[in-house]
């Protein structure tokens, strides 16, 4: 355990001090949600109703695009042969970067994703169930980019290989992150749409890290 | 399975059922289509556009049957290393990825006179777009990655995490209120579908089923011989 908490703050002050971490993909985010009423016109009315689906498609993309930063580095630089031999487990290593990527990424994004929603004309009774609907939805997003990361971690342009792979997995967080936080739904939907959430979340807790380390695996060999 | 792990003994077997396969799948053809198109009643509701149903839903069948058959061989492979058992999976996505359009289509073309649209993003037709992004997905494994070895070893892990996705495919019209019907063959109480209709769809099942055995066979005939063709060659590399 005190191994898994060191190498998630490894991960971390490395995503942090390098630059290129969660910053960036706030800044990616950032780019996708002003380009959207810029791309459908500046209709209040309109946005006001895509925008959770905006914020939602960004979050995806913004999340994605910094997938392959969780195994890369220490694929090339060896570092995941040496953690293959040590004392934890390689699935809870590939768990534990999971989990550096959502606190370092997903977790920031999903937390600053419905405070920029006054940008898309966000409804603001849309801003809490929207927020608790994301930073549920974000640590499955950040399992799931693991998976995609560990499959095309050897590959030469693997970055969108990953998008097929992952997106049609992220089908379902969205749909359900979406109902969740669609303004003036049924008041039972939100919970039962958090509900479903979570236990997508807590699936994909289980898959990620017997997937990726398998992935992992058939590179380090 | 141990027996065929050989694949020289397997392609033997395979070469000695094939015709017969073909044999009976044209045979189901013939039958299936011949009481699809011209013995069975129109719909009172849909008209002609009702003999769709005989193409479409087989197919939309063979779709996750096929990724189910991915799965297995996936699984099979993971847990037995079966030598043959990746090059089933390996061989058999592309031609789920074809039935999985196929339904698309079908479907599509369906559509614009019933509902009034080419697409609709309603559940069923969602899930079933994403299984062929599956199926596209895999493929792009197999191509993205040189060494075989390594391919088939990562392409499993795919075909695993996907396979989550097909019961959400098949109930997706049963938990969501979906504009696709619900279904009418497999249900616990029986089919709601009557006799006339019911045995051409289930023969055009059958046929299409035999179809796949026999495409599938040739495909894995075909890539144990790229296999041992790219052997022969790597071998003529280092004997220079």
């Amino acid at each position: 355990m005190k191994l898994l908490l060191a190498l998630i703050r490894r991960d971390l002050a490395l995503s942090l001090r390098q630059g290129g971490g969660a910053g960036t993909a706030l800044g990616f985010f950032l780019a996708v949600v002003v380009l959207l009423p810029i791309g459908i016109g500046p209709d209040q009315a309109l946005l006001a109703r895509i925008a959770p689906g905006a914020l939602w498609i960004s979050l995806l993309l913004s999340v994605l695009l910094s997938a392959d930063r969780i195994f890369q580095q220490d694929y090339e630089d060896g570092s995941l042969d040496i953690m293959t031999m040590g004392p934890v487990p390689f699935e809870l290593v590939a768990l534990a970067k999971a989990a550096a990527h959502w606190l370092s990424t997903s977790l920031p994004l999903a937390i600053a994703a419905p405070l920029l929603g006054f940008l898309v004309n966000l409804e603001p009774q849309a801003i809490l169930p929207l927020a608790a609907s994301m930073v549920l939805g974000s640590a499955a997003l950040s399992l799931l980019a693991a998976v995609g990361a560990a499959v095309t971690v050897g590959l030469r342009r693997g970055g969108l290989l990953v998008s097929i792979l992952v997106l049609p997995l992220y089908v379902p967080v969205m749909i359900f992150g979406l109902s969740a936080s669609q303004p003036g739904a049924a008041p039972g939907l939100t919970t039962a749409s958090l509900l479903i959430l979570a236990a997508i979340t807590l699936v994909s807790l289980v898959v990620s890290p017997l997937a990726s380390a398998a992935a992992l695996r058939s590179y380090l060999k | 399975m141990q027996y065929l792990a050989n694949p020289t003994r397997f392609l033997k077997i395979a070469n000695a059922v094939l015709p017969y396969v073909w044999a009976i799948t044209i045979g189901l053809f013939a039958i299936g289509l011949y009481g699809g198109l011209v013995t069975s009643p129109q719909d009172y509701q849909q008209g002609e556009t009702v003999r769709i149903m005989y193409v479409h839903v087989p197919a939309a069948w063979m779709a996750l049957f096929v990724y189910s058959v991915m799965a297995l061989a996936s699984a099979v492979a993971v847990i037995f290393r079966h030598p043959l058992a990746d090059v089933a999976a390996k061989t058999a996505a592309p031609i789920g990825a074809v039935f999985c359009f196929l339904a698309l289509a079908t479907g599509s073309l369906w559509g614009k006179p019933m509902w009034g649209a080419w697409w609709v993003w309603d559940a069923r037709l969602t899930s079933m777009f994403v299984l062929m992004l599956l199926y596209i997905g895999y493929m792009a494994i197999w191509a993205a990655i040189e060494d075989p070895h390594r391919a088939a070893m990562v392409a499993r892990v795919v075909a695993l995490v996907g396979f989550i996705n097909v019961p959400i495919v098949k109930f997706s019209v049963d938990w969501w209120n979906s504009l696709h019907q619900p279904a009418s063959v497999f249900r616990m109480d029986g089919p709601t579908i009557h006799g006339s209709m019911l045995w051409p769809l289930l023969v055009m099942g059958l046929a299409y089923s035999f179809l796949f055995l026999a495409l599938h066979l040739v495909s894995i005939r075909a890539e144990v011989a790229a296999r041992k063709i790219r052997q022969i060659h790597i071998a003529e590399i280092g004997e220079r």
